[in-house]
């Protein structure tokens, strides 16, 4: 029978025992609930081997391709090394690069130390001197450092030392890469959604970027929401990738605001779908304010995107986060 | 995707066709609950994410399929809604939806009857009552 390793050491499976039992019998404290596979509760990453696609189904593929999978109907051919959830590297990294991107927003690169495997879209949390923040990639791997975007929060404590401390060459940690919120290759026709708020910009840039450089040759339709003008941001250079790709179109739109050459005015959920009322087979990636999240993935399910096509991360504020 | 020759062993679960006939029921259900007025709006303020976790939960329930529920987790996962007037006409619409659903994905009258019954054998518990 095949055998799993767990935090360093290895079990042998009996006939017929999922990973979990496995792991319940000799006293490993698995959270778990359902055992069929559909509460998803136990939710484990392997690391090496191959584990079964029954004990992938109904993920979503940006899992699937992590390795995720449920241990309680996991029953492996061959060895596996598997993970809880959660357990990732942490880097020292070297501020390289600061640059304004609007009066509120600013571009942070960062260089860690040794090579981070990350999908554009996903995110990192930084750390420095006890305090922890999530921000999103907005680059790729190819690019060599992390981009994020920071938005400046009134009173927030390393979103100002990020805007009005920090110079090239600090250090920080890394922790991460997390989240689930990025390109998966296959379905290369297919037409995707790209829709946020605020500094939610960034994983959609770095999303819409790797889509690309995978060949995506269906359309792709980026709406960027802001309270009014001046939230918008990185508008020159996605014009400028609108004219150099014809699958692209980008649409800025804001909250108030008076007519501006080429800027949708009104809530993003209604600039989106006086657009596109119809939305079976697209793919949708939903980026920023939780609240705005929530609606937009309800809004774009009940036009017709099926669930599992539709990929968000909503930004916490830093005391659900830290 | 259902399984048409229906050999006396196979369970109801079997005979629907299993998890994919839960994959591929479970937006058109959860998508019509969302679109139904009297319904709708016990669904407002949760992640939708969450909620297909629970209707996923639900239906593979009441195909008769490996979730095990209890009458107490049953009671208590509803309680809130009692409290915001979750009563017998609510149950009856998400019984129809259910029907309707099903229906729109291509499963058999019989079928669809068995699945109503197991769902309406839950209607005390979910009313607490």
């Amino acid at each position: 029978m095949p055998a799993i390793e767990f935090e360093g050491v290895s079990y042998t499976l009996v006939e017929k025992e999922s990973v979990l039992d496995a792991l319940l019998r000799n006293g490993v404290k698995a959270v778990h609930s359902c055992k069929a596979g559909s509460c998803g509760s136990c939710l484990m990453r392997a690391t090496r081997g191959q584990v079964p696609a029954r004990s992938q189904a109904g993920l979503k593929d940006s899992w699937k391709a992590q390795g995720y999978f449920l241990p309680c109907v996991c029953h492996p051919e061959a060895d596996i090394s598997l993970n809880g959830v959660g357990e990732d590297a942490q880097l020292g990294a070297t501020v390289t690069r600061l640059d304004m991107l609007s009066p509120d927003v600013l571009r942070a690169r960062i260089h860690c130390d040794a090579p981070i495997s990350f999908r554009a879209g996903q995110y990192v949390t930084i750390m420095r001197e006890g305090l922890a923040r999530s921000y999103s990639i907005a680059s790729l791997p190819e690019e060599g450092e992390l981009e994020l975007h920071v938005r400046r929060i009134s009173g927030g404590k390393m979103s100002g030392w990020l805007h009005d401390q920090a110079r090239v060459g600090d250090r920080v940690t890394v922790l991460g890469p997390s989240g689930e919120c990025f390109y998966v290759p296959g379905k290369e026709d297919q037409p995707i959604l790209l829709v946020g708020t605020g500094t939610g910009l960034a994983p959609l840039y770095g999303i819409l970027k790797d889509a690309l450089q995978h060949g995506h040759r269906g359309p792709i339709h980026l709406f960027h929401g802001a309270l009014h003008q001046g939230g918008l941001y990185l508008v020159e250079e996605l014009r400028r990738l609108v004219r150099r790709h014809a699958q692209i179109e980008y649409t800025p739109a804001v909250l108030n605001g008076s007519d501006a050459e080429g800027i949708a005015i009104g809530a993003i959920d209604q600039v989106v779908l006086r657009r596109f009322p119809k939305l079976s087979g697209w793919r949708g990636y939903i980026c920023g304010d939780p609240a705005i999240v929530r609606l937009l993935k309800k809004k774009l399910f009940l036009s017709g995107m099926a669930s599992r096509d539709i990929y968000s991360d909503a930004f916490l504020p830093a005391a659900q986060t830290s | 995707m259902y399984i048409m020759q229906t050999a006396p062993a196979q369970s109801l679960y079997e005979q629907l066709g299993g998890e994919a006939a839960v994959d591929a029921a479970v937006d058109v259900f959860y998508r019509k609950v969302l679109s139904y007025d009297r319904v709708s709006s016990f669904f407002d303020d949760v992640d939708m994410d969450q909620q297909i976790a629970k209707q996923k939960a639900f239906l593979t329930m009441v195909f008769g399929g490996p979730v095990a529920y209890s009458g107490k987790d049953m009671s208590t996962g509803h309680a809130h809604l009692v409290q915001r007037g979750l009563n017998d006409s609510h149950v009856d619409a998400v019984i129809e939806i259910l029907a309707d659903s099903l229906r729109e994905v291509g499963a058999p009258e019989h079928l669809i009857a068995q699945v109503a019954a197991i769902a309406e054998s839950a209607r005390a518990q979910v009313l607490n009552r």
